[in-house]
Parts: C-alpha cells; sequence; structure tokens
C-alpha cells in the first residue's frame, strides 16, 4: 500500500452498512476516502446521521468496517484480532467522549492513571505522568476528586487529561463540547490545539459544534455518508486566538 | 533455554494482568462503598452461619459416637447368630451358650457378655414392657455404673440400674421397687420385686430407653439361661476372632444407623443455611446484574481505553468474587472469637432434646476441623465466582459503540 511516513489514518473505499431488522442495511458511510496526517486538528463535520460518529469508531477499531481498507497507525483495523485491537487503542489512541465517561467510583487521579495501569506502567512513572497531564488541564487542585464532584468543564478536562496521559498518536473526539457552555468549550478547545502543538498529537473530532469547527485546521464535512467538502482552513479562530 | 524464558515471560504477563485486574477491582470495590459493604456483610453471614452449622452438627455426631462407643458398643460386639434387635418375639430365644474359646478373655474381662430379655414392670399399678439387660456388676468395658448392681446388703431385691430417660419414662427412682415379671426359658411366668439401686445419666438411648440393667448371673439364673448371652462386648485389647454361632460387629457397623440419622438430620438442617445463602448469592447476582446494565457505559470506556471484553468479563467476575474473599475475612473478625468461645463453651440443649430419639448431650460442643473450614470457605468462593460470571458473560455480546453511549436496554 502506497502510504506517506506521517500518515495516521489511511481510509480507501469504506463502506459501513447496518443491518435494520429483517428488511435490510442502513448505509452509514458510502465508500470514504481519506488520509489524516500525524500533528493534524481534523474534524468531520455534518448532521445527525452523517456518519461522523461511525467513522471515528472504525478509525478507533471499536467496530469494523463492511468493506474497504481502514489502516490507522500502520495497522489494518480490518485485519485486526479484538486482542490487537484493544492493544492497538491501548498504547496508541486517546478518546474524548461526549459524556466524559469518567469511571465514577475512581478519583480524578485514578481516572488519569488507569491508561497507564493497564500499559503496566510503574508507580512512580505513572505519579510523574498523570500529574503532568493534569497539570496541562489545571487539575492538580481536584486530584482526589471523584467526578460527581467535578463541573461539566472539568469532567471534560479529566477526560482530556486521561485521553492525553500515554502521549497517543491519535485522539478521537466524539462532539467533545455537546454538554459543555460556551466558555468551558472555549477552555477546552484551546487546551486541545496547545496539546496538539506541543506534542504534535493528531486530533480527529466527529462535531456539528461551530465552536469547535472556529478552532479546526482540517474541515471534512460528511453529509449522508460520504464526504461533501474537505477544506484545509489556514487561519482558524484558534490559532487568531493564539 | 528459549522456551523457558518465553514460559517465564508468559507467566510473569499472566501475573502482571491479575494483579492489574485485582488493584482495578479493589479500587472499584472500595468506590462502591455502602453497596460493597453491605454485599460482603450477607456474605459473611451465611459463612459464619454455615461453618457454625456444620460444626455444630459435627460436634454433635463427634460427641454421639463417642458416648455409644463408651457406653454401648466398646470395641464391637459378637451377637448371638439367633439375635435380631428388630424382632422382640425371637428376642427370647436368642440366648446362645458363652463360647469356650472366650472363656479367658470373659476372665480377664475382656470380653463382657450381656443377656438381653424381656420383660414387663409394673410401676404405680400400670404395665410396662422393658428390656431386661443381664450385665457383670464387675465390667469395665461400659461406662455404666454396673458397680452399683453388686449386692452387698441383705436385701432380698433384685438390684437393678436405670437410666434417667427411663427413670422419667417409668416414674421409678433411686431404691423404688418395682414388680418384674419374666417368662424362663420354659415359657412358665415369674414375678419378683426389683430395687432401683441407682439411676445413672446417660446421652444413649440404646442403653436408657426402656431397659433395665441386672447383674448377669441373676438374670440368667431367673430366666434359666445359665451361661448364656445375647451378645458380647469386645475390648479392643483382644483381637476379633470367628466363633461359631455368633457374628461380629464392628463398631461402623454397629454406628451405621446413628451415622444414617445424623446424615438425614443434617440434610434437614441444611436447607436452612442453604436458603440464607442463596439470598447471599442473589444479592452479588442481583448486585452484578444490575452493575453490568448501570455500569455499561464504564464498560464500553473500558474497551475503548484499551481492554478486551474478555478483561472486562474478568474483572467483573473477579469483583464479584471479591466480595465472598472480603466476606472470609469479615466474617473471621467476628466470627472466629464466637467459634471459639461456643467450642470451648459449648451449646446448652434443651432438657426435652432426648426426646429427638438421639444421643444428645446437655451441652454440645461444636467441632471445627480445619477441613470443614477450608472446604467452606473455597465451596463459597467458587459458588460467588459462578454466580458473578453469569451475568458478566452479557459483556461478551456487548456492542462497544453502543455501550460507551450507554445505549443497550
Amino acid at each position: 500500500m502506497d502510504m506517506k511516513n506521517d500518515s495516521i489514518v489511511k481510509v480507501n473505499g469504506l463502506v459501513k452498512k447496518f443491518p435494520i431488522g429483517s428488511a435490510g442495511y442502513f448505509t452509514a458511510l458510502k465508500g470514504i476516502d481519506l488520509t489524516i496526517s500525524e500533528g493534524e486538528f481534523t474534524g468531520l463535520v455534518g448532521p445527525s446521521g452523517s456518519g461522523k460518529t461511525t467513522f471515528l469508531n472504525i478509525v478507533g477499531t471499536l467496530d469494523k468496517p463492511t468493506h474497504g481498507q481502514v489502516r490507522v497507525l500502520n495497522k489494518n483495523v480490518e485485519n485486526l484480532i479484538p486482542a490487537q485491537a484493544a492493544q492497538l487503542r491501548k498504547e496508541e489512541m486517546g478518546f474524548i467522549f461526549q459524556s466524559f465517561n469518567l469511571l465514577p467510583v475512581y478519583t480524578v487521579f485514578e481516572n488519569v492513571e488507569f491508561p497507564l495501569l493497564l500499559l503496566n506502567i510503574h508507580s512512580d512513572e505513572r505519579k510523574k505522568r498523570v500529574m503532568e497531564s493534569l497539570e496541562w488541564l489545571g487539575l492538580t487542585s481536584k486530584v482526589n476528586s471523584r467526578p460527581a464532584q467535578l463541573s461539566g468543564g472539568e469532567c471534560q478536562r479529566v477526560a482530556i487529561a486521561r485521553a492525553m496521559v500515554k502521549r497517543p498518536k491519535l485522539v478521537l473526539a466524539d462532539e467533545p463540547t455537546a454538554n459543555l457552555d460556551a466558555e468551558n468549550s472555549h477552555n477546552i478547545l484551546k487546551t486541545m490545539v496547545k496539546l496538539n502543538k506541543e506534542l504534535n498529537t493528531c486530533f480527529v473530532f466527529a462535531t456539528h459544534d461551530e465552536k469547535v469547527i472556529g478552532y479546526l485546521r482540517r474541515i471534512i464535512h460528511l453529509e449522508d455518508g460520504s464526504i461533501a467538502q474537505d477544506t484545509r482552513v489556514q487561519n482558524p479562530d484558534s490559532q487568531q486566538e493564539k | 533455554m528459549l522456551k523457558t524464558r518465553e514460559c517465564r515471560i508468559l507467566i510473569l504477563n499472566k501475573k502482571n494482568k491479575f494483579m492489574k485486574l485485582l488493584k482495578l477491582v479493589y479500587r472499584n470495590l472500595v468506590g462502591n462503598g455502602l453497596k460493597t459493604w453491605l454485599n460482603v456483610f450477607v456474605l459473611s453471614l451465611s459463612f459464619v452461619l454455615i461453618i457454625f452449622m456444620q460444626a455444630l452438627l459435627q460436634g454433635w455426631d463427634r460427641q454421639a459416637m463417642r458416648d455409644t462407643v463408651k457406653w454401648e458398643i466398646a470395641d464391637g460386639q459378637y451377637w448371638s447368630s439367633k439375635y435380631d434387635p428388630f424382632d422382640p418375639f425371637m428376642l427370647d430365644s436368642a440366648a446362645t451358650p458363652f463360647p469356650q474359646q472366650l472363656n479367658n478373655d470373659f476372665e480377664t474381662g475382656q470380653i463382657e457378655p450381656v443377656l438381653i430379655l424381656s420383660g414387663t414392670i409394673y410401676p404405680s399399678g400400670r404395665s410396662m414392657s422393658v428390656m431386661m439387660k443381664g450385665i457383670r456388676p464387675e465390667q469395665k468395658l461400659l461406662e455404666l455404673p454396673t458397680h452399683l448392681l453388686k449386692n452387698d446388703d441383705d436385701s432380698t431385691d433384685i438390684p437393678a440400674i436405670i437410666g434417667t430417660g427411663m427413670s422419667h419414662q417409668s416414674g421409678l427412682k433411686e431404691n423404688d421397687v418395682v414388680t418384674l415379671r419374666w417368662r424362663d426359658v420354659n415359657g412358665t411366668f415369674e414375678a419378683q420385686d426389683i430395687r432401683i439401686v441407682g439411676v445413672f445419666k446417660t446421652f444413649v438411648p440404646a442403653v436408657d430407653i426402656g431397659q433395665i440393667w441386672l447383674p448377669l448371673e441373676t438374670l440368667q439364673h431367673m430366666t434359666l439361661n445359665p451361661d448364656k448371652a445375647t451378645i458380647l462386648i469386645k475390648s479392643k485389647e483382644v483381637a476379633q476372632a470367628s466363633i461359631e454361632g455368633w457374628n461380629f460387629k464392628d463398631v461402623n457397623e454397629l454406628t451405621k444407623t446413628l451415622k444414617e440419622t445424623l446424615r438425614s438430620k443434617m440434610i434437614g438442617q441444611s436447607i436452612f443455611y442453604i436458603i440464607f445463602l442463596l439470598l447471599a448469592l442473589l444479592a452479588i447476582f442481583d448486585t452484578q446484574t444490575l452493575a453490568i446494565f448501570n455500569r455499561q457505559r464504564e464498560i464500553g470506556t473500558l474497551v475503548a481505553l484499551g481492554m478486551t471484553k474478555k478483561e472486562v468479563m474478568s474483572l467483573f467476575t473477579l469483583e464479584g468474587t471479591l466480595n465472598a474473599v472480603l466476606a472470609v475475612i469479615l466474617g473471621a473478625i467476628y466470627g472466629v472469637p464466637l467459634f471459639i468461645y461456643y467450642a470451648v463453651n459449648g451449646i446448652p440443649m434443651p432438657s426435652s432434646s432426648g426426646d429427638f430419639g438421639l444421643a444428645i448431650a446437655d451441652k454440645i460442643y461444636p467441632a471445627f476441623p480445619p477441613k470443614l473450614i477450608i472446604g467452606t470457605i473455597v465451596f463459597i468462593i467458587l459458588i460467588t465466582a459462578l454466580v458473578s460470571y453469569l451475568p458478566a458473560r452479557k459483556i461478551a455480546k456487548m456492542k462497544s459503540t453502543d455501550a460507551i453511549r450507554g445505549k443497550i436496554q
């Protein structure tokens, strides 16, 4: 396969169909061709049902394509067995969800530490990296708090810290600002832009939030399961605000 | 060499994975707070109760066996081949001449003949069938206080001893005189007064209820059965021998009915604590099933963070199982002092407990053999693991993408 060295995601002819009862299928993705490179700050934009989340799920190895090739971090997703897919997610990917998806009985520290525990990293190193992540996100005062004691914005910052703590090459964020107010949304997005720049982490968003779109350097418009437009933005809001 | 190294790495990886799961499980359990401790407490109660009930039954079993051996069986018995304890009509004809080959053992007190015949007493003007048992007053093989049967005074009454159960049944007390009627070997009815020279306390109904113990020679003389016996009690000092006309019954055979009765009582008692255990397991099952439904978003998140569904299943199963481990620890904290107290002081039994028809002492001392404790712990942990695993299997069928959004119904 012809692939640039810096490409993180390369998709050829991706089709995803979901069965609907016994009648037939709903086609969520209709032959997507796309390459996402290292360090990109990209968003899949479109209305509900356009296939944004489905695309993210397949790239995140949480779902399998019906047809087509999906190569993520030099691994063909369609051929991965569950353990290999889990390994890829564990080592190379970070996820940020709309509803934060923090583990409710864990403290902030434990939530952020969790991915490092799965990687069997030594406790001293874990502690160092968790504190570093919490510092980036300005959460050092909330170390021992539980998610129920935090605001929505703080929860999403914890989720970002958890996604970033293992320094992944790829972060997939599904509607990360949908449950946040405008101020928190901007704060979160600025943090992600900063992390993207400092750590060269590739961010891929699925969103229809105008605030997020304003920060993207590449906007891929999805409509009815196909790419309608793929635009590179020279001076996004995020750059200007910086 | 390479294979050994690979094996070692594999084992280390497995160990690391398990330790990692254990750490996560611990955090989840501690994080669940009161819910965890309620489950653990209920489970610990069933641990303690099961062990205690089993220990009580084992203690009772041991005590009953020990008493039966001491009071009735010694090291086994030779039964006259005509003797059938379940056929009262044949009882009188079961008396058999004492075998010559055991004369030496008889003289040294290593074999004690017992003559068993039927009779009737008339306490307070009513008739009551009894089993007359003749035994040598100087015997040492059984705990029976037969020395009281030595007729040292000039009384013409036949001395007799009875147990407290028989005393209660017949209303006879020490020094009471009662008429005893019997038939001799020719079928002729005879009657004479007997004097109760002693009332002994025993927990073995077989030597008490409906029994009157008389001096062997007197009974032989009364019934015209000289040198005859129905059973021969053996001391452990003498070896078992094959004797014509006599069948040897060892301790196991003689306690078979007792053991079966105890076993059936154990099964009856078990129902009580099985119900209790089921309640505890239901609480675990319910918690697990609810947890898997309520925590589907968490399950999806764990998968997204890099755990396989199999690992998440193990996590939930281990979480449920660890409830049992914590229950063992909690149960030990309050259970062990309780066990020690009762093992030392015993449990008083109600005075009517003898009506069971079984050997029940005033106090039963529960027995806590390690096999019982370890067996119960392992059994409950395994059952809890199974109960935790069953709902966890649902995780394998979950769609991670739906689970993350909490969309599974």
